[in-house]
């Protein structure tokens, strides 16, 4: 609120063209733009070029990932990555890739920007691409000659892709 | 526990136990005080002692230049939530709300929660973008940043994850249940100034905000809320932001789930969608039981709780007791709390502290004198939407026990015939 008045009062204030602004902040360059639009939207927007396929993907997996996620995905030390189907609606419900993800875009996003956690950002698109097409392998949503690139990922459909509601509260009266 | 708790009325089990154990102190009177003595050698009551530090020059000033607290005070410190915790860099800690005093949470008690440890980030070496569906890209400095005009509010902090073993399970204190909650004077520059700068594209309805740790953490943020209070926080209470905190530069979501307020922030881009990251979609979601999950629950409920007494602390026996504690409301300010003795059944609308500020914690108190029976004291908080903090029961009924985020029922706390005071689901 307290920022709409402000914007008002230079709005007011000025009355000439631009007067809204205060001039600080440079033009950022196409390259650092370009350098830090690192995120992937489910449309596929912001995918770079490249490919990866399963059988690529096991390999990087083995060496990089299933130290904490298991020689399968699943899991131990850390996060469960495979499983789950069906048990949302149980008294035992288990939150995977498979059974709760609604994206297939947000792995390549995540694994790109956070993982591995030893050497965040130190894969490869390629690389990034064959562990997501092993990781939909691993959770039997693609098959095992599945190859994963900018066009292929975001046409993958999740099983839960359906599964999320928006925020009723409050709920509780 | 702090001094001055020990000269109040309860004293921490744990230390309790030790005094017991160590040389057969009598745990009767103030122990804690005199078993802590160093060595004057009198009783601290007698009348006719000159302590040995009125006799001598005190410390000189600068002594440290930054100041530390007490000696006698360090015990005070944040925690690790127990079994919870197998990596140290993904994690969080507590904050120790039976010991604070007034609604400010001292910097170095602010609880922590990161996806990939804190980052050592030279100021003059970091740089915001703002880009995407805005008018021209812009890269600000941190120089740039501090120029705008600046603001200073006192928020609450609330990780959407307090409370979360309190579904299933009884945590042992109040930093156990409710320490992933901490409130700061916060200063920085209204969002809505910054993007001014950019020009926003009227198409953009959220904003996809990303920190600059090894998560390279990502949130969306909706556009309605980044034009209305939403700050980019460079300071806390007084003095630049902790790294802990995001050092140099935060979001900061008054009254949002706290994962939104992005540390470390280094990149704005403005979007038509949502941008479906991981920790809005695997995370930070929360499962009904039907099976659905609730996406982008972003508001934090009212809420409160006492935190004195509270879990693991001791009565001394019947007499005077001063209930305090904690109330606050992401949808605005505390209208009312009140505080029940008897595990519901009758209530006493409790005093307020003031200030009392919008998404901003409360500090409440209702005398009380203690009897010596056993008792269940739990706390309700009002907000100015008319809303009132549930029951378990209801909250249970509603959610079921798997959502895991946004725990804001009623907490009790029964106080046993010995005095010990211990967490119930009631």
């Amino acid at each position: 609120m307290y920022t709409r008045s402000l914007c008002l009062l230079l709005l007011v204030a000025g009355g000439a063209a631009h007067a809204d602004r205060l001039g600080i902040g440079a033009p950022a360059s196409a390259e650092i733009v370009r350098a830090w639009n690192i995120d992937v939207a489910p449309n596929g927007e912001g995918l770079p070029p490249g490919r990866g396929s399963v059988s690529a993907g096991a390999r990087i997996y083995a060496e990089r990932c299933a130290a904490c996620h298991g020689p399968n995905g699943e899991g131990k030390p850390q996060d469960r990555l495979t499983g789950g189907g069906g048990t949302l609606a149980s008294s035992d419900p288990v939150k995977t890739i498979g059974s709760f993800w609604p994206y297939a875009t947000t792995l390549f996003d995540y694994v790109r920007r956070a993982m591995p956690f030893n050497a965040p950002q130190s894969l490869g698109y390629e690389e990034v691409y064959a562990l997501v097409a092993y990781l939909l392998y691993l959770n039997g949503i693609v098959q095992a000659d599945a190859v994963m690139d900018q066009h292929s990922l975001p046409a993958v459909r999740m099983p839960n892709r359906d599964g999320f509601v928006p925020d009723p509260r409050p709920d509780i009266r | 526990m702090s001094s001055s708790d020990n000269r109040s009325r309860w004293i921490h089990l744990s230390r309790r136990q030790f005094f017991r154990r160590s040389a057969g102190v009598a745990i009767s009177g103030l122990v804690p005080l005199a078993g802590r003595a160093t060595g004057t050698g009198a009783a601290p009551d007698s009348p006719n002692l000159v302590p040995p530090w009125m006799k001598t020059q005190g410390r000189p000033i600068l002594s440290p230049p930054y100041g530390e607290r007490s000696p006698y005070e360090v015990a005070v410190v944040r925690i690790p939530i127990p079994g919870r915790t197998n990596t140290t860099t993904a994690a969080a800690s507590l904050t120790p709300l039976q010991s604070l005093h007034g609604i400010i949470t001292p910097s170095g008690l602010v609880f922590e929660r990161h996806h990939a440890g804190v980052p050592d980030i030279p100021p003059q070496e970091h740089r915001l973008l703002v880009h995407g569906l805005v008018e021209r890209a812009l890269i600000f400095t941190m120089d740039d940043l501090m120029r705008f005009p600046s603001v200073s509010r006192i928020h609450f902090l609330e990780c959407s994850g307090n409370s979360a073993g309190e579904w299933k399970a009884r945590g042992s204190t109040v930093q156990v249940t409710h320490g992933l909650l901490s409130c700061c004077e916060w200063t920085g520059v209204p969002l809505a100034l910054v993007l001014q700068e950019a020009g926003v594209d009227p198409r953009a309805k959220w904003l996809l905000a990303e920190g600059a740790d090894a998560a390279a953490m990502t949130r969306s943020i909706p556009m309605e809320k980044a034009l209305d209070d939403a700050l980019l926080v460079y300071a806390q209470n007084g003095e630049m932001l902790r790294p802990e905190q995001g050092y140099p530069l935060r979001l900061f979501l008054p009254g949002f789930e706290g994962n939104m307020s992005v540390k470390w922030l280094r990149r704005l881009k403005l979007g038509d969608a949502p941008f479906m990251t991981r920790e809005e979609t695997s995370k930070y979601t929360d499962l009904m039981p039907d099976g659905t999950a609730r996406q982008f629950t972003f508001v934090m409920e009212a809420k409160s709780v006492i935190v004195r007494p509270s879990g693991g602390q001791m009565l001394r026996g019947p007499g005077f007791v001063e209930i305090y504690g904690y109330a606050w409301s992401g949808r605005g300010r505390i209208r009312r709390v009140d505080v029940s003795v008897d595990g519901g059944r009758s209530w006493r609308e409790a005093r307020l502290q003031e200030p009392v500020l919008p998404k901003c914690l409360t500090a409440f108190r209702v005398p009380w004198q203690w009897d010596g029976t056993p008792a269940l004291l739990q706390s309700r908080a009002q907000d100015d939407t008319d809303y009132w903090q549930p029951a378990r029961s209801a909250l249970l009924a509603a959610r079921g026990v798997d959502s895991y985020y946004h725990y804001n029922a009623i907490q009790s706390w029964r106080i046993g015939p010995d005095g010990a005071v211990e967490n119930v689901h009631a």
